[in-house]
């Protein structure tokens, strides 16, 4: 287990502040860091702590403020000297070669040669040293692209812990894992950190936190506001911390009357091609959240992109208020007035280079112009209104979405279907990747349309959040509805029962 | 301790306090351009203090006369180039549009007809192009790459390799003819740029350029037809190179089926050293105008101090490796 006296701070940021154009990203963090600890920085998105990793690790320089490593004053202006301070980063999207091997990825830039010939032996040996030190038994001759991603995460910690890394930045390195990899990962830190080796985690599952942690920095707004040992400290209070509002439910949900049918799915198979939903059917009402639970693979986001024209159906139709619209396109459903909430807002929901409310505009464009050419202020003031309207924490408009936190962005795609009057809104995942406090606000909206007679189709991987939002609920497993239960008689055990095929 | 109520508040006044997003918008394509335009500025300071001859009115409109063809083909590749795409057949195209347009004024054809004939053939290539794009999904480097030889050979296959020339004093006017005094070459490139900056900036059609180059699914997920808005990417790019060889033919007094080579290469570097991002979704055409402006002076320097045609060649080549890495190495430093 983690030793938890307090051993040297191997690391300490001093008053570090960085500006970017309309927002003060940081202002004047402490942040130290002990051998030995995992340190977990817990914060809303747009709090700062990517920033805050960003300039350790050189992709960032500060505008202000000192780093010392052992009590000495360093300068870390690039990647490169952060990797020779023995500081390395381990990022959601990992910085691997898909196409070579385990021991080429680990001694990427450092193989062992011989008169410019490459020392396969040598190689091999290094990087079993190294996979031996995480405690991960691996061929190193297997191609990465060949592992899991747990697995290639392991490999880039032990590819870290090669380059004698001091000090490991984890961005929610759970993110994609199942239970089981997140406890083998976990197996991984524990063992590093017991070499004395320090990592900051950055994460929002309140749960990891107290499994793993030993401190915890909470950062508000460019500010860290405190820091409190694990796994003592309560999650209410880091929560009141990090949000700086009282969140005594977390799922808010106001259960309204169930109007009229909204949407009815009759059969729903597909997409033509590569199947992967078999034979769904399926309402909506007005005034109802409905949602879609199930293991990853389940059918959710295919049927999601199904109803939503984005891919096309084999069979079945889709009714919305009672007119078959069974959409062939994206155009063909936001013109029924659906609205689509995609799992990966930065692939398939937003412009990034583009502006906050070009982003908003892009569906509404149509109805914005005459012949043509767009009404720029019917635009803008659309654009400004949802601004303010959902709190959007952005300078301007004008400001390009790529600068924006997750959840922010999240409220930008939001902003986009009410703007375009989409009466049904099918979320993918509308909370992943986003901070505690950004989610409170994203259910409260949910509250909000639901009231005004919209009617939203959620899936969720979360239990909590399908059992807390949904008025009812629909059970997918291996393409076909598993199961449908009814908000005040589902359990988290009935879901996941139906979700593995255990019970009906 | 503050509340949710005055976060919000104070978020709010974030935004009031700001200027407007017209103004920033506004004032980040103006920084943008400004590295251009003071590029531009100074080779021609250097021109100035080379040789006396540069700075004269009558150099200055040859100038932006020569610029004319250039700056109008770049337009198209413009388009093309924030939404994601690259036209490497418009040199091709200009050859084939001179030729047909040429072919149509010699079999008698009236203007107005033969000017459509001319028009039409680009328009019609670059609808080709579109359609495979994008509806047969093929990269725009590999489709229009073919279609540079496709279009060069046709326009030869219709001449039989030789030039056609000798129109008349109507036709000509189209390059000789003044208008108020100023060259109408260089009015008709100013209209081009007027009207194709209103279509990028303030139409629909202009909105989806940009969104298509800076996310694809993402635009064809807020219900923009993709496929129909890249094809007409392509049918623009055609139509402005069909002007440029009106423009071309009217000048010269002759289409030649050989015309137009290397003129994509020039039409990229107006681009990119007009600051548009060759991968798409960022960029203004007042940045091409200034880079077009930039390679047309360069070649006048040069002629001017007499450099061989040779080394401008090589010159030129360099000037746009260094203009791109320049560009990239100061967006590297600014993310």
């Amino acid at each position: 287990m983690i030793d938890h006296a307090p051993g040297t701070p191997v690391l300490e940021m001093r008053g570090i502040r960085k500006v970017f154009p309309g927002v003060v990203a940081l202002d004047g963090v402490d942040f130290d860091l002990r051998a030995g600890e995992v340190h977990v920085l817990l914060g809303e998105n747009g709090a700062g702590k990517s920033t805050l990793m960003k300039i350790l690790s050189g992709a960032y320089t500060k505008d202000a403020g000192d780093v010392f490593i052992d009590g000495a004053p360093v300068s870390i202006g690039s990647p490169r000297d952060a990797q020779s301070l023995g500081i390395a980063t381990i990022y959601q999207e990992l910085s691997l070669v898909p196409q070579l091997t385990v021991a080429e990825n680990i001694l990427l830039g450092h193989e062992p040669s011989r008169a410019g010939v490459i020392d396969r032996a040598a190689m091999r040996d290094a990087a079993r040293r190294s996979l031996a030190e995480v405690g991960l038994d691996l061929d190193p001759d297997r191609r990465l692209d060949r592992l899991g991603i747990a697995e290639q995460q392991m490999v880039e910690v032990a590819k870290a812990l090669f380059r004698r890394a001091r000090v490991l930045v984890m961005d929610e390195p759970t993110s994609a894992l199942t239970a089981r990899e997140i406890d083998r990962l976990f197996d991984v830190i524990r063992r590093v950190t017991a070499a004395g080796v320090a990592v900051v985690y950055i994460s929002h599952r309140m749960r990891e936190l107290a499994e793993i942690g030993t401190r915890v920095t909470v950062l508000r707004d460019g500010r860290a506001v405190g820091t409190f040992p694990l796994p003592e400290t309560s999650f209410d209070a880091l929560i009141r911390l990090m949000a700086n509002r009282e969140v005594r439910d977390h799922f808010p949900r106001r259960r309204c009357k169930a109007g009229d049918e909204l949407l009815r799915l009759e059969h729903v198979s597909g997409p033509s091609g590569a199947p992967r939903v078999d034979d769904v059917s399926l309402t909506v009402c007005r005034g109802e959240i409905v949602g879609l639970a199930g293991l990853l693979g389940a059918g959710r986001t295919e049927l999601a992109r199904l109803v939503f024209g984005a891919d096309r159906p084999s069979s079945g139709r889709v009714v919305v208020s009672g007119r078959d619209v069974t959409p062939k396109t994206p155009r063909q459903a936001i013109a029924a007035g659906i609205g689509f909430l995609p799992e990966d807002r930065k692939r398939h929901g937003l412009v990034l280079m583009r502006s906050v409310g070009e982003n908003i505009g892009l569906p509404s464009l149509a109805r914005w112009s005459r012949a043509g050419v767009v009404s720029g202020r019917t635009e803008h003031e659309t654009a400004e209104r949802w601004v303010t309207e959902l709190r959007i924490k952005t300078p301007t408009v004008a400001e390009r979405v790529v600068r924006l936190s997750g959840g922010t962005q999240q409220k930008v795609v939001l902003a986009r279907w009410l703007a375009a009057d989409a009466s049904l809104l099918v979320m993918d995942e509308p909370t992943r990747g986003v901070d505690v406090g950004a989610k409170v606000e994203i259910y409260e909206l949910m509250n909000r349309l639901t009231d005004a007679g919209a009617g939203i189709l959620m899936i969720s991987s979360e239990l909590p959040e399908v059992l807390g939002m949904s008025d009812r609920i629909y059970v997918m497993r291996h393409g076909r509805i598993q199961a449908e239960l009814d908000a005040a008689s589902a359990s988290e055990e009935r879901v996941l029962q139906a979700a593995l095929g255990l019970a009906s | 301790m503050e509340t949710g109520r005055e976060t919000a508040i104070r978020d709010n006044d974030l935004s009031r306090r700001g200027p407007t997003p017209a103004a920033v918008a506004r004032r980040y394509r103006a920084s943008q351009r400004l590295k251009a335009v003071a590029g531009l500025i100074g080779l021609c300071l250097l021109l100035w203090i080379l040789t006396p001859h540069f700075l004269t009115v009558a150099n200055a409109l040859n100038v932006m006369e020569q610029t004319s063809i250039n700056a109008i083909v770049a337009v198209g590749m413009t388009f093309v180039i924030i939404s994601g795409g690259i036209d490497l057949s418009v040199g091709s195209l200009v050859a084939l549009s001179g030729v047909v347009l040429a072919s149509a004024l010699k079999s008698g054809w009236p203007i107005p007809l033969a000017l459509a004939a001319g028009l039409g053939v680009g328009a019609a290539t670059g609808l080709l192009n579109g359609v495979v794009i994008a509806f047969g999904r093929l990269p725009p480097f590999i489709m229009t790459l073919g279609m540079m030889s496709v279009a060069r050979g046709a326009a030869l296959l219709v001449t039989d390799g030789r030039p056609i020339s000798g129109f008349d004093a109507g036709f000509r006017s189209i390059a000789t003819g003044r208008v108020f005094g100023v060259p109408a070459p260089i009015v008709l490139t100013l209209a081009i740029y007027a009207v194709a900056h209103f279509v990028l900036s303030r139409t629909r059609f202009g909105r989806y350029v940009y969104g298509i180059g800076g996310n694809e699914e993402a635009t064809r997920l807020s219900g923009v037809n993709v496929r129909f808005h890249k094809t007409m990417v392509y049918v623009v790019s055609g139509v402005t190179s069909a002007i440029a060889a009106v423009l071309l033919t009217a000048r010269l007094n002759t289409a030649q089926p050989i015309a137009g080579i290397m003129y994509e290469l020039d039409a990229i570097a107006a681009v990119v050293i007009g600051g548009t991002s060759l991968s798409g979704g960022e960029g203004n055409l007042g940045g091409t105008l200034i880079g077009a402006l930039t390679m047309g002076v360069l070649r006048n320097g040069l002629n001017l101090l007499g450099v061989s045609s040779f080394l401008q060649q090589l010159v030129i080549g360099m000037v746009i490796i260094v203009a791109v890495l320049v560009d990239v190495l100061v967006k590297e430093k600014r993310a």
